[in-house]
Parts: C-alpha cells; structure tokens; sequence
C-alpha cells in the first residue's frame, strides 16, 4: 500500500534526518514507529505527505509514485493521506465544525469552502463521523474550548472525513494524560479495524506502542535499526534503538510519570512553495 | 541543611554582569551624560520671543473657554463632512489594498520574489510622514479633499500590511501544516488556517487605523488636502481663536468617539 525506498532527508543546515530508510505498509497494517527524540520519526511521515520534501529516494502510495508529484496531483494524493498531531493542530478559532469539514477542502472549490457551503454528503460524513468519536453534541463549540481528548478526537474526525487509505499519525498521546492516551488509542485501532486504514503510529511511549500495535519499526539516527512484532522488543532491541538504560524497570507505574515532553515540530517546509 | 553546609558550596551569587570590562561600562555612562548635557546647552531659548507668545498663546486659550461653534458653522460643517468621507473611503481603500499586499509580505506564504515586492511597497508607503506625502498629493492632483483621500490611504497600506504581515509570520504554522495536509489549495489555507488566526487583529487594527485616519485628515487639511485641517488652518490665519477652537473641540470629541467605539470592537472579537 505504502513503499518507501530508501528515503533520504538533509535539512538545509546539514543534519541529515533520514539515512536511507527502507519500509512498506501493507493495506490495513497500523504499525508503530519508535525511537529517541530527533531519530527522524516526525520527519518520516511528513515526507509521505511531501509537508517535508525528500532529499532523496521514492515513495509510492499504491501504484502512484508520490515523491514525483506536484501542484494539483499532490494535493489530490494528499487527500488520500489523513495525518493526526501531537498537539492535535486544530484550527483554534474555528468550531469543531468547521475543523472536521476542512478535511473536505481537497475535494471542493474555494468559494464553497469560503462560504461554508459543502455538499450534503460531505455535511452528512462530518456529522456521522463526529458522532462516531463521540462530539455529536459539541458541534458548534469552538475548537479552543474543548479538553485535550476532546480535540484530539477531533483531529481524529477531521482526518476521517478525508475518507483517506492511509493515516499518518504524529505522536497522538504525548499531550493526553495516561488514561486519555488509552482511549484515544484504543479509538484510533478500532477506526482502522472498521475501515481498513493503513497507519504509521509516531510513539514516545514504548509500553504503549506494545499494548496497541502488532508491528513496531525503531528508528535511530535517521536509520530503521528495528522492524518487527511488537513482543520482539527485548532489551537489546531497546538498547540498539535508544541507547544504554536499564530497561527492566519500564514498569507502567514509571511509564506514567515518565511522559515525554513534547518534542520540537521538524522544519517543514513553507508553503510558500506551493502559492499560486 | 546541614548536609549542604558541610558540603562548602559558595553562600552568595551574583548575575554575570552585562559589560564584562567596567571601565568600559563606566566610559559609555559618562559619555551618555557628557552628551547629553551638551545637547541641552546647544538648545537657544529666545526669551523675550516666549513672553510676546505667551500673550497670544493666553488668547487661544481663553478661546477654548468661549468657543464659537455658529459664526463659521457652514465652513465647519463642510470640513467636517469632508474629514469624515477622506477617512472612510481612505480606510477602506486602505484596507482593501492592505491584505492582498500583507499576504505577499508574509514570509511563510510568499515566494521569496513576491515578497520582495510586497515589503517594498510597505517600506515605501512608510519612508515619509503624512504632510510630506499630502504636499506631494497636492501638488500632484491640486487642492482638496481627493489628495488627502490618497494621503490616508497610502499610510493605511504601510500601516496596516505591515502590521497585519507581521502577525501572519508569527500565526501558529502547525495549524497551517493541519490544513495542507488534507489537500487544500493555497487559497484555502489561507482562508481557515491564516485568516481566523489573523481576524481579530485585523479588526482591531482596522478600527484603531479608523481614529488616526480623522486625526491625520485634519493634519494634511493644513497642507491643502482638504477636510477640517482645512477649515482650521483658515480660523487660525484669520486670528479667529473661537472659531479655532470650536474646530479643536470638535476634532476632539470625534477622537474620543472613534477611540471608544474602537476599544468596544476589540473588546468583542478575541
């Protein structure tokens, strides 16, 4: 469903983010990807929906060949890729509404987005959809003025409405507090399970990451250094994926105080690039 | 505690100081004062000058005190109508012309050509001050309320597109990744990621530009480019302080109106 072939990412200060990696995602497969902070795992996804540009290698999306894209193909590729943050990116000032409809942008004219007028279908999809992560009656509340699960279920809902096949998921839970990360989690397995979604899952939480999600790739250094079932993560694995530590004592008590901090955006690129 | 005093650390702590080299720290001081001191002493005072315009000065303000709002009221009435539609259609045209410019000034959204452009025309619109623009206008399209019309509207742009560019580079770009990423158009991450993180501020600048519009309408009047600059500049070359100061008093309350009705706006939208 998903192929990157040796996929290569060199900012333009010389880091380089990605060294060649290697991964496919089949069709329905939600798998995890882990690793330390600035091991490239934001950066990954964001060079399949072209946010970031790829220095090198290619990426396909069922037959097309999305790194070859540009204009009006990409923004129709994108469509087909729903993407989920960290620190959910709704549009603050806008109502939940209007956040889970932009998910149709890519699929209506500028005027009718600019009136708010989309099709019934597109209406019906954005209600049905919200009523499914449970914001059915939080419709025209502003997006400021719901809690963190609440919003980040309606980034949830706003990648949904895209009808994508694929689903990029950044860092879901690292602003949810441990009982929320679950929910959101467990919701986002089942919404895969019920449309047979693809996703990459970009998670901190390693305890987590077993509990959810069969497939885990490690990244480090901009390297795949593991792919593989997630109760293959011994504490070897864990050593070659973040580095010396006492691996025995990840409990979940631990886990819990634990939490990573939100690590920094990667440099995406303007959109500058793509005006008109 | 005990266990840190045993320990021997350091009791006191100081900030590491901002100029490491006193003596060069204590030479700019000196050299501030010296400088100032001599400024001041540079500056002449004609005393006898002052007193003569004590007199007239007494006599404007004993104006303020008995206004005539009836003898000129026609002239005032012009001016004042012509003040007002110079600041309307000057903050519109100003508007109008400030976002297509502002978005090209942004730098997260504009090729860099573009913006090259767009921060050009802002930096012109900025270099002079309003009389020097009016006088300009003036000479240029004759006197009137037409030049003061093209006036206001140019410092509206280096105003507004300025500020309004500036606040478009510090919107939150996650908001802004969220929105591209569902495929949409340029266009249209303008409109819902940029456009409702910039309104208020919009708004907000728009009715603050509003009140200095009629402020500077009666500014260029004075140097020929109509309205009730106009009007004023008339009554005080004919010595007609009351009239003068009807006019002021006028200009005055319309500030404070706009002033009000400006923090009302503000205080709506957030």
């Amino acid at each position: 469903m998903l192929r990157i072939e040796g996929l290569v990412k060199k900012y333009r200060t010389g880091d380089a983010a990605l060294r060649g990696v290697d991964l496919e995602v089949g069709k329905g497969e939600v798998i995890g990807l882990i690793g330390p902070s600035g091991a490239g795992k934001s950066t990954l996804i964001r060079c399949v929906n072209r946010l970031v540009e790829p220095s090198g290698g290619r990426i396909f999306l069922g037959d097309e060949e999305l790194t070859a894209m540009s204009g009006g193909a990409l923004r129709r590729a994108r469509r087909r890729i729903g993407m989920i943050f960290q620190e959910y990116a709704l549009v603050e000032r806008l109502t939940v509404m209007e956040n889970v409809l932009s998910g149709r942008l890519g699929y209506v004219g500028f005027w009718a987005s600019y009136f708010r007028r989309f099709p019934p279908e597109d209406v019906e999809r954005a209600f049905a959809t919200l009523d499914r992560v449970g914001l059915i009656d939080h419709v025209d509340k502003r997006a400021d003025a719901l809690s963190g699960g609440q919003r980040q279920r309606v980034g949830i809902a706003r990648a949904l409405v895209q009808s994508p096949e694929l689903l990029l998921i950044d860092e879901p839970t690292a602003s949810l507090d441990p009982k929320t990360s679950r929910q959101v989690m467990r919701l986002l397995l089942e919404l895969c399970q019920e449309r047979g979604l693809a996703a990459i899952v970009n998670i901190h939480d390693v305890m987590l990451a077993q509990m959810f999600l069969p497939r885990i790739v490690g990244l480090r250094a901009g390297e795949v250094v593991y792919d593989g079932p997630a109760d293959g993560l011994t504490p070897e694995v864990l050593t070659r994926i973040y580095g010396e530590e006492d691996w025995s004592k990840t409990g979940p008590q631990e886990d819990a105080e634990d939490r990573h901090p939100a690590t920094p955006m990667p440099r995406v690129d303007e959109i500058a690039a793509e005006a008109p | 505690m005990s266990t840190v005093a045993a320990a021997g650390y350091p009791r006191a702590w100081r900030k590491p100081p901002f100029f490491r080299n006193r003596t060069l720290k204590w030479a700019l001081v000196a050299g501030a004062v010296v400088y100032l001191l001599l400024a001041l002493a540079s500056v002449e005072v004609n005393w006898a000058r002052l007193s003569e315009g004590a007199g007239r000065a007494a006599r404007l303000f004993s104006g303020f005190l008995t206004p005539d709002f009836v003898s000129r009221w026609g002239d005032i009435w012009q001016g004042l109508i012509e003040s007002l539609t110079m600041t309307v259609t000057s903050t519109v045209a100003g508007i109008l012309l400030s976002v297509p410019i502002a978005l090209g000034a942004a730098r997260n959204l504009a090729p860099w050509w573009l913006y090259g452009i767009c921060r050009g025309i802002i930096a012109l619109a900025r270099v002079f001050q309003e009389i020097i623009i009016a006088i300009f206008f003036v000479a240029m399209v004759g006197f009137g309320p037409f030049a003061g019309f093209l006036t206001l509207s140019l410092s509206t742009i280096g105003f507004l597109a300025k500020l309004l560019a500036d606040d478009i580079e510090e919107a939150d770009p996650s908001q802004v990744e969220a929105v591209r990423a569902t495929g949409a158009s340029w266009w249209q991450t303008v409109d819902y990621a940029i456009a409702s993180q910039v309104m208020p501020r919009l708004i907000g600048l728009s009715a603050y530009r509003f009140d200095i519009n009629f402020r500077e309408s009666a500014v260029v009047g004075i140097v020929g480019a109509g309205g009730i600059g106009a009007t004023l500049n008339t009554a005080l070359d004919r010595y007609e302080f009351d009239s003068a100061a009807a006019i002021l008093l006028i200009i005055i309350g319309i500030v404070m109106l706009c002033e009000y009705g400006s923090g009302l706006i503000r205080k709506r939208i957030q």
